[in-house]
């Protein structure tokens, strides 16, 4: 341990802290190197990541707070928020009900295909977000393979809200087993198995024991779904038809602002989803500290 | 109670765990899956089924759709490239060197993860228009970025960015500084300790970042198109072409390009798990 930590320390501290001192700092390189590398890695990030970020904001505001606030308040920017967090809070119960099960069923139990399991649920990852939204329109699309049913039964999931769940569930689906399985499987199955010889029920030995022990990285995963299920575009825009204050949601009337050239409207929306994203990379900042302590204990 | 001493040695675990739960959540998982992933999944290869063999080739051999997909997949290869060779100088400068606001920028690798693609789109459009910060900028110097090639470059090497720091940083943090000084003390130049040393411990992880950078970035579609200028032939992207082909209600062209993306994915998703499971075995020797 004392040596990797030790890597990390400015290699003078290193010497320092060592017995017998080093005669060079052998473990980096000249200064002229060093700051050559900070000062691209430095600006590349600026160029590349955080002038885009400024610019949401400049653009949002570049008209002024009346416009600003105007492009907000109108009716389908607020139809279009509400569609978001509504398909975004299904998705997430979905989302968190299958994670748990997923994660329970492939870090407690040994049973052949658990890889083969794995690897179907990593899948969504790899999937284009357009052919995401492709597969539920050929199901369940006019022309679908059940399409007809649907509307012989005057049921409608392409084009309305169904469909932008089914998407979002798609693109969102891995997230929060992903980030439990590892974890459940570190900590193995010796406190469960302790409270249920005690004779505690299953249920209760679930959130007594193990709920406690994941509960920072059930929220890491319900954050890292969340943001991709608000901001999900390629996949939802296939699905939703996009009906003005019907099926638009954020990213979606987003896109139809700024095709309409109204600018500094659509950046004002955008603002909204890239403060989201802003709150999430702080929280998942925080959280990772929690998790850190979660992996070692 | 007698399953109590067989359950406290973890060992038979295995054979009979005492702990309940195991058929329903199994059954659950599979249930959902089946339901949400494998069912729509399989129902793109049932589709694509019933088109004639000819019909299918008919529809991935035309020129729009072959350029397309060249452009996805070329320019997703290019992006992912230079993700790899900038992204390998920001985790080096993240991990081994000390400066004002690393624990900031460290943090903002993410926002690609984190900001919607729409959002990503529309900024990078206006960020390099010709009117906008950059765009004026490489104008004056004859370089034109939005609505061309090179938009498209620039908006997957965004998006590809965090998924090459993310997967090389954790394997060059373990490196062990002992391995560099042994080699230095035995009189290998600094050049040397990197080439013979650190990149061979990096590259299982190295090529796993750039098997996910371009997966995602083949796949792209929303940081795209806004910049992209959407040019058949020239600057449109297979996703696009798919979206398209289904507003004109031509399916089977639809299908025949998603399955060739979704198969390209498949693919890409088994040589990313044989990396990743290269990339565990070198790290714990």
């Amino acid at each position: 341990m004392s040596v990797a930590d030790a890597t990390f320390l400015p290699a003078d501290a290193r010497a320092e802290a060592k017995p017998a001192p080093a005669p060079r700092p052998v473990n980096t390189e000249p200064a002229a190197v060093r700051y050559a590398l900070i000062g691209l890695a430095v600006a590349f990030l600026s160029l590349f990541i955080v002038l885009p970020l400024v610019t949401v904001f400049a653009q949002a505001l570049s008209r002024g707070w009346d416009v600003y606030l105007a492009a907000l308040h109108e009716t389908d920017a607020l139809h279009a928020v509400y569609l978001t967090l509504v398909a975004a809070a299904i998705s997430l119960v979905l989302n968190v009900v299958f994670g748990l099960c997923a994660a329970w069923a492939i870090a407690k139990f040994e049973f052949p295909g658990k890889s083969v399991l794995i690897s179907f649920i990593d899948l969504p990852f790899s999937v284009s977000p357009v052919v995401a939204g492709l597969v539920f329109v050929l199901m369940f699309g006019a022309q679908g393979l059940f399409g007809s049913w649907f509307i012989d039964n005057d049921i409608k999931i392409i084009f309305a809200l169904p469909g932008i769940v089914l998407a979002t569930v798609f693109v969102t689906f891995p997230f929060v087993a992903r980030e439990l399985i590892p974890l459940m499987q570190e900590q193995g199955t010796a406190e469960e198995e302790a409270a249920i010889s005690l004779g505690a029920p299953g249920f209760l030995t679930f959130l007594k024991v193990t709920l406690p022990n994941i509960k920072w990285a059930l929220l890491y995963g319900v954050l890292l779904s969340n943001a991709r299920a608000m901001g999900e575009f390629g996949a939802v825009s296939v699905v939703s038809g996009h009906i003005r204050g019907e099926t638009n949601t954020m990213p979606l009337h987003i896109e139809i602002l700024y095709n309409e050239y109204q600018f500094a409207a659509s950046f004002a929306v955008a603002s909204l989803l890239a403060l989201l994203a802003l709150v999430t990379l702080v929280l998942k900042t925080v959280l990772e500290h929690r998790l850190a302590k979660d992996h070692k204990a | 109670m007698t399953a109590t001493a067989v359950g406290r040695s973890g060992r038979i675990r295995r054979e009979k765990s005492v702990l309940p739960g195991f058929g329903i959540t199994l059954g659950i998982t599979i249930a959902w899956l089946t339901l949400i992933i494998l069912i729509p999944l399989a129902g793109l290869f049932l589709k694509t089924a019933t088109l004639s063999f000819d019909h299918f080739l008919t529809i991935i051999t035309s020129t729009r759709v072959l350029n397309a997909l060249k452009i996805s997949f070329g320019i997703a290869f290019l992006a992912a490239l230079t993700n790899i060779v900038l992204g390998s100088v920001v985790v080096w400068a993240l991990t081994r060197y000390e400066f004002p606001g690393r624990r900031v920028f460290d943090a903002i690798v993410d926002i690609p993860f984190a900001l919607p693609t729409a959002v990503a789109g529309i900024a990078l459009t206006a960020l390099y228009a010709e009117n906008g910060w950059l765009g004026g900028l490489l104008a004056q110097l004859g370089i034109k970025v939005a609505y061309t090639p090179l938009g498209i470059y620039v908006a997957l090497v965004f998006i590809g960015l965090p998924f090459v720091v993310r997967t090389v940083q954790p394997v060059l943090q373990d490196l062990d500084g002992e391995l560099e000084e042994a080699a230095s003390s035995l009189g290998a130049s600094r050049f040397q300790v990197i080439l013979r040393v650190v990149v061979p411990t990096l590259l299982p992880a190295l090529l796993t970042g750039f098997a996910l950078a371009f997966a995602r970035a083949v796949g792209e579609y929303g940081s795209v198109i806004f910049i992209a200028g959407n040019l058949p032939n020239v600057s449109e992207v297979a996703p696009l072409l798919i979206v398209i082909r289904l507003e004109e209600f031509r399916y089977a062209d639809a299908t025949a390009i998603a399955v060739i993306m979704l198969v390209a994915s498949f693919v890409l998703l088994l040589i990313i798990n044989r990396l990743q499971a290269w990339s565990e075995a070198h790290r714990r020797p």
